[in-house]
């Protein structure tokens, strides 16, 4: 996960954009309705479909990576708050 | 009055909306690309963010061109009271800049819609309305995939109280139903203002609407959408 350069090390850090809960969400709905339930996996609940971003940085630790990629979320409005959630997490498998 | 139309790189509905002002007297509009500084120098009796796919429409309609140089001066003149339209991808840079609230999502259906709609005039005090009278119905098109208007239910019911919906899709008799809402956008919405009234976005394009020969209701009803600019006063109340 971790890279070290001349300039501190190189962290990835993973941003899940999603409809918030409650929000309609038509390309997961399309996915489940037209595909997945169609072909044989019924046990297939529900799906949402959402942005992924990968974002390379350059900190001191895996904290403050995380913290800059979030203050760059919020700053510049990566996502909308009105209808979506942002979640950041470190490494290349968002994490829960 | 001089009116600038803010070109974007992807807009495509800039030189419609220029076409349709020059038709209008007492309206003189400008093309300002987006990063010339002529805005800020600011004589500009109002500004037109038209329609388009600004910047590819890149991580979502809108949200690059919100953080452009040129929606901070818009963003300034706003304050000062300056009218501001945004039609189609201008409505959608409005939300993306936090110039009026919430957010325009994908279609419910995930397709882009292109047809011609009815949308019932719901709040004339702005000015962008004020030729129009409440409950009027006019016909516009609309071409868009994202228009699905979006508001946390407090927020909405709040801008529904204030009165600040300015368009809602309709049938041709002006009543609000689920058939003549073409993307899934809450309480039919096609257009909302902000609180002080001189911010105005809506999805339908006006400017595609000013020549009675191109419109299959033979009617130029986005010309009362655009001429409302010099009218002074706030609009008709429905009698």
């Amino acid at each position: 996960m971790a890279f070290f350069t001349t300039k501190g090390r190189t962290f990835e850090v993973s941003v899940v954009i999603s409809n918030k809960p409650g929000v309609r969400e038509p390309e997961g709905e399309t996915i489940l309705h037209d595909l997945v339930s169609k072909s044989g996996f019924e046990e297939v609940e529900s799906i949402r479909a959402g942005k992924y971003l990968r974002v390379k940085v350059v900190a001191p630790d895996p904290a403050s990576a995380k913290l800059l990629v979030e203050k760059m979320c919020n700053e510049l409005r990566i996502f909308n708050p009105a209808a979506h959630s942002c979640e950041v997490s470190i490494g290349r498998v968002p994490g829960r | 009055m001089k009116v600038a139309v803010i070109r974007f790189p992807g807009s495509n509905c800039d030189l419609d909306m220029m076409a349709a002002l020059k038709r209008i007297r007492g309206v003189e509009p400008a093309l300002v690309w987006h990063e010339d500084g002529a805005l800020g120098r600011g004589d500009y009796g109002a500004i037109i963010l038209p329609g388009g796919f600004s910047f590819a429409d890149r991580l979502r309609a809108g949200a690059i061109a919100a953080n452009s140089p040129a929606m901070a001066r818009v963003k300034r003149l706003a304050e000062r009271g300056t009218p501001v339209l945004g039609v189609c991808n201008g409505f959608q840079i409005l939300v993306e800049s936090g110039l009026l609230p919430g957010a325009l999502l994908r279609n419910s259906t995930l397709k882009f819609v292109c047809e011609w709609t009815f949308v019932r005039v719901e709040n004339t005090n702005t000015p962008f309305t004020s030729a129009l009278t409440e409950g009027q119905v006019l016909g516009l098109p609309i071409a868009h995939g994202e228009g699905r208007y979006y508001l946390p239910p407090a927020e909405l019911s709040k801008l529904e109280k204030d009165g600040f919906v300015a368009f809602r899709y309709c049938d041709s008799a002006g009543k609000v139903t689920s058939a003549s809402n073409p993307t899934g956008t809450l309480n039919n919405i096609a257009g909302i203002r902000n609180k002080e009234g001189n911010v105005v976005g809506l999805m339908p394009h006006p400017e595609r609407a000013t020549e009675a020969l191109l419109s299959p209701l033979g009617r130029p009803d986005g010309t009362l959408v655009l001429s409302s600019l010099l009218v002074k006063t706030g609009g008709k109340k429905r009698a």
